[in-house]
Order: C-alpha cells, then structure tokens, then sequence
C-alpha cells in the first residue's frame, strides 16, 4: 500500500509538529502542504468541515483530523518503529499522559502566557508548574517518556519544546519550566529537540516567531475566552 | 447461576456519570466480570482518591490493581487487554481514526456545550441552542444511514461514547427548546435503537431521571 500521503498544516505550529513528528519517525514519505490560516485551502475545507483546522493528513483519499489521532493512525496505518509501548497498561498510561500533557500543561501554559498579569496570571503558572511537576516526575531519569525512543507522549508533550521562544514573545522573564525546578524536563527538551528525526520537521526560532508575528492581539483575546 | 471467573475488574464509578456509563455500557458489551464499586462524589473513597489523585474522578477501572482512567481510555484499554471478548473498536486503522476523532467530538462538543446550556436561563441560550442542534445535525450525517455509529462493525465505540449523553435528548427539548427528534431525527432514531440493548437501558440514567436531576441542579443554582 504506498498511496500518496499529505499533511496539511502550518509550520510553526504545535500540533501541526505532532503530526509531522509521526509521520517522520515512523519513516513515512509526505508531502507538506503549508496552508494559509488566514485563506484556507479547498482541500483542507473539504476534508475537514467539522473543525477546518491543520493538522489534516490525507492517505490516498483518506482524511485523517486532531493532531493526536493522526499520531494513533500514523503508528497503525504504517510499518515501522512502534510510537506507542505493546502492553495495554503501557498504552492507556501513554494516552493518559498525553491527553494531560495537551490539555493541561500546553494549553495551560499557553493561558498563563498570553493572559496579562495579575491575579489570574499568576494563578495559571502555578497550575502550569503544578502539572509539569507531575511530567516531571513521569521522566523518572528516562532519556524519552518512550523510554529509549522517542514515542507518543514525547510527540504529544512537544509542545513543551516551544516553550523558550514563546516566552520571550511574550515577553517572561523567569520561564516557567526553568532549569532549577524541572531538570529532568529541561533535559528532555534537548534531547527531543536535538533527535534525528525530529529535527527534520522542528521549525527554527525564527519560523516559530513569524508563526506567532502580529498574533499578539489574537492570542490575548483567545485566551481569555478559552473556558477552563 | 454458575460463578463468574473473576478477572480482577473493579469499576468505582457514579451511576450518574455518562462518563461512567459508558465504561459499564462496555463491560457488558464485552461480557467481562467485574465488582462495581458506587461512589458518593460528595464524599470520595480513599480507594478512589489514591487511584485518580490528579483528576479525583470517576471513572476508575482497576485491573489486579493497577489504575486506569478516562473513560475512552478505559474503553481502548478493555479492548486491548481482553481481545477475545467483542471488540469495541474496528480493526481497520482508518475506521479506528474516525472514531477516535468522533469520539473526542463528542467529548468536546456535545459535553462541552451541554453543561454550558445547564447554567443559563433565558436569552443568552440562543446560541447555546443553534449551537447544540448544529452538534447534533453534525453527529447525525455522520451517522447517515447506518444502524449504528459503527458501520459494518455493529454497536461499538462511538455508540458507546455518545449513548449516554441521548438519555439528555428529553431534556434538551424541556429545558433549552432544541427538539432532537426534529432537529436529527436520525440520531434520536439511533438513540431509540441503542436502548434495546440491555447493556444500554440497564446502565444509562432515563430520560425522565436525567430530567430530575437537571431540573433539581438547576433551582440549586438559582437558574429557575
């Protein structure tokens, strides 16, 4: 089966890396298609009409949304090394780990970081910080939450990586997961950014600041109305 | 009645939750012993609290001991753990992404905007409603003309993490105006369908109970 394979998304993004991520180390061939967010394509409208929104992979005729069901897909749909662990108290922890990792320290941490100081502010980091303690610890002198290898939970905790610049975007100035109180996550975060595979798709410091150029304004906004 | 052989299964959930109903809904699906534990959330078990430290919620599956949590996690780790019971989910990996993806629209969506339409009265539910029927609409073309979410597959995971929330149907009508057997009449159709399975009527609150209890945390609230 080598139908073409498509991925929809915008360089820059956290989930759209998830994605790519996948696909890379599972060693699958792809064609990029960088979409405009602001005119989305036909395609992209097409196949995804419930959420219109990247990452979206095309297999064949296939469509395939939300970045970590394309991750699911990718380790089924195609042979190469397992992104997720064979035992099935392994796999509902990694599922488990991942769904926090995403909903509550990415997306936590991006409340805090683009909500204006304050009360509020200083409410989200201390629960951003409260939950990377508990990533922290599930690093547990691990090089990879996979272990040896990269697997799913790094791929759905990547979001992690960007951290650093969208800090200084934002303008912090004591990051919120600093060396001293997440060591292990710190060092995680190199070894993720510096893997083979990943590097090929992990967008440079500049491609994440022109991803997050002008959205200043929008970012605020969104942030606010995002329910808890 | 001949013993059950014991599996080591132990559910700790609330009867009220549709999070927990589907994890017992799947149980019975697939047939599998287990020692049901009912947990008053006004007053949470030790048991509980040490197997779900981080959310302190139900649903919790232990399995000889070990935790598992969330309830389309338990569901995948079900089928993954005793795969010679009725599968919930499809083998193909495409038919398995769908839904997943279904699935967690459900989650965010049908769950999402219903417990937004419990807390307001009045005007401000307008676009709470064209919102929820635009959900069920949604949910209904991806049902088309199947007898259930899961095709060729039968009754399977995608029933399963939407049938309990179809017990809210009455109540979407009573309380928010949005009338599913009008707007979907498909979907409630599929609903109708899934309470003849006794897995589904024996472990999903009725309709006139989900009523009740929206009806009663409502003048809680203070929103009637």
């Amino acid at each position: 089966m080598s139908e073409p394979v498509k991925l929809l998304g915008s360089f820059g993004s956290p989930f759209t890396h998830r994605a790519e991520a996948a696909l890379r180390l599972k060693g699958v061939a792809y064609e990029f298609i960088q979409e405009d967010l602001g005119n989305k394509s036909e395609l992209l409208l097409r196949h995804n009409p419930v959420h219109k929104k990247v990452p979206l992979l095309l297999h064949g005729d296939r469509a395939v949304a939300e970045s970590l069901v394309i991750v699911e897909y990718v380790d089924e749909a195609f042979d190469g090394p397992p992104l997720l662990p064979s035992d099935p108290l392994a796999r509902a922890a990694a599922r488990f780990w991942a769904q926090f990792a995403v909903d509550r320290c990415s997306r936590t941490l991006f409340k805090a970081l683009w909500t204006p100081d304050g009360e509020a502010r200083r409410g989200l980091v201390a629960e951003t910080k409260e939950n990377l303690a508990l990533m922290e610890a599930r690093l547990d002198g691990r090089r990879f939450f996979g272990g040896d290898q990269v697997g799913y939970l790094d791929v759905a905790a990547s979001g992690l990586a960007w951290l650093p610049v969208l800090e200084e975007l934002a303008g912090v100035e004591r990051s919120m997961m600093g060396e001293e109180e997440f060591p292990a996550l710190c060092r995680w975060r190199g070894e993720y950014t510096s893997h083979e595979a990943v590097k090929a798709c992990l967008p440079s410091r500049d491609q994440i600041v022109a991803f997050y150029a002008g959205m200043k304004e929008r970012l605020v906004l969104h942030a606010r109305s995002m329910q808890k | 009645m001949a013993a059950e052989k014991n599996v080591g299964l132990v559910l700790l959930n609330s009867s009220l939750s549709p999070f927990g109903q589907r994890c017992s809904i799947a149980l019975a699906e697939k047939g599998l012993p287990h020692e049901y534990v009912e947990e008053d959330l006004a007053a949470k078990s030790d048991l509980l609290l040490r197997s779900n430290p981080i959310y302190k919620q139900v649903p919790v599956l232990l399995h000889d001991g070990r935790t598992i949590i969330e309830s389309l996690i338990i569901l995948q780790y079900l089928d993954e753990a005793f795969p010679d019971t009725r599968p919930l989910l499809p083998t193909d990996p495409y038919e398995r992404a769908q839904a997943r993806f279904w699935a967690d629209y459900v989650d965010k969506k049908v769950y999402g905007c219903g417990s937004r339409l419990y807390m307001i009265k009045g005007e401000p539910q307008v676009p709470a409603n064209i919102e929820m029927a635009g959900i069920l609409k949604t949910l209904e073309g991806e049902l088309g003309e199947k007898e259930f979410f899961g095709g060729e597959h039968g009754f399977g995971f995608l029933d399963i993490a939407l049938v309990p929330f179809s017990t809210w149907f009455e109540s979407f009508d009573k309380f928010w105006g949005v009338g599913v057997a009008e707007v979907a009449p498909k979907l409630a159709a599929w609903a109708a369908r899934c309470m003849e399975r006794e897995s589904v009527s024996k472990n999903v609150f009725s309709p006139e109970k989900v009523s009740d209890f929206i009806g009663e945390m409502r003048k809680d609230l203070g929103i009637e």
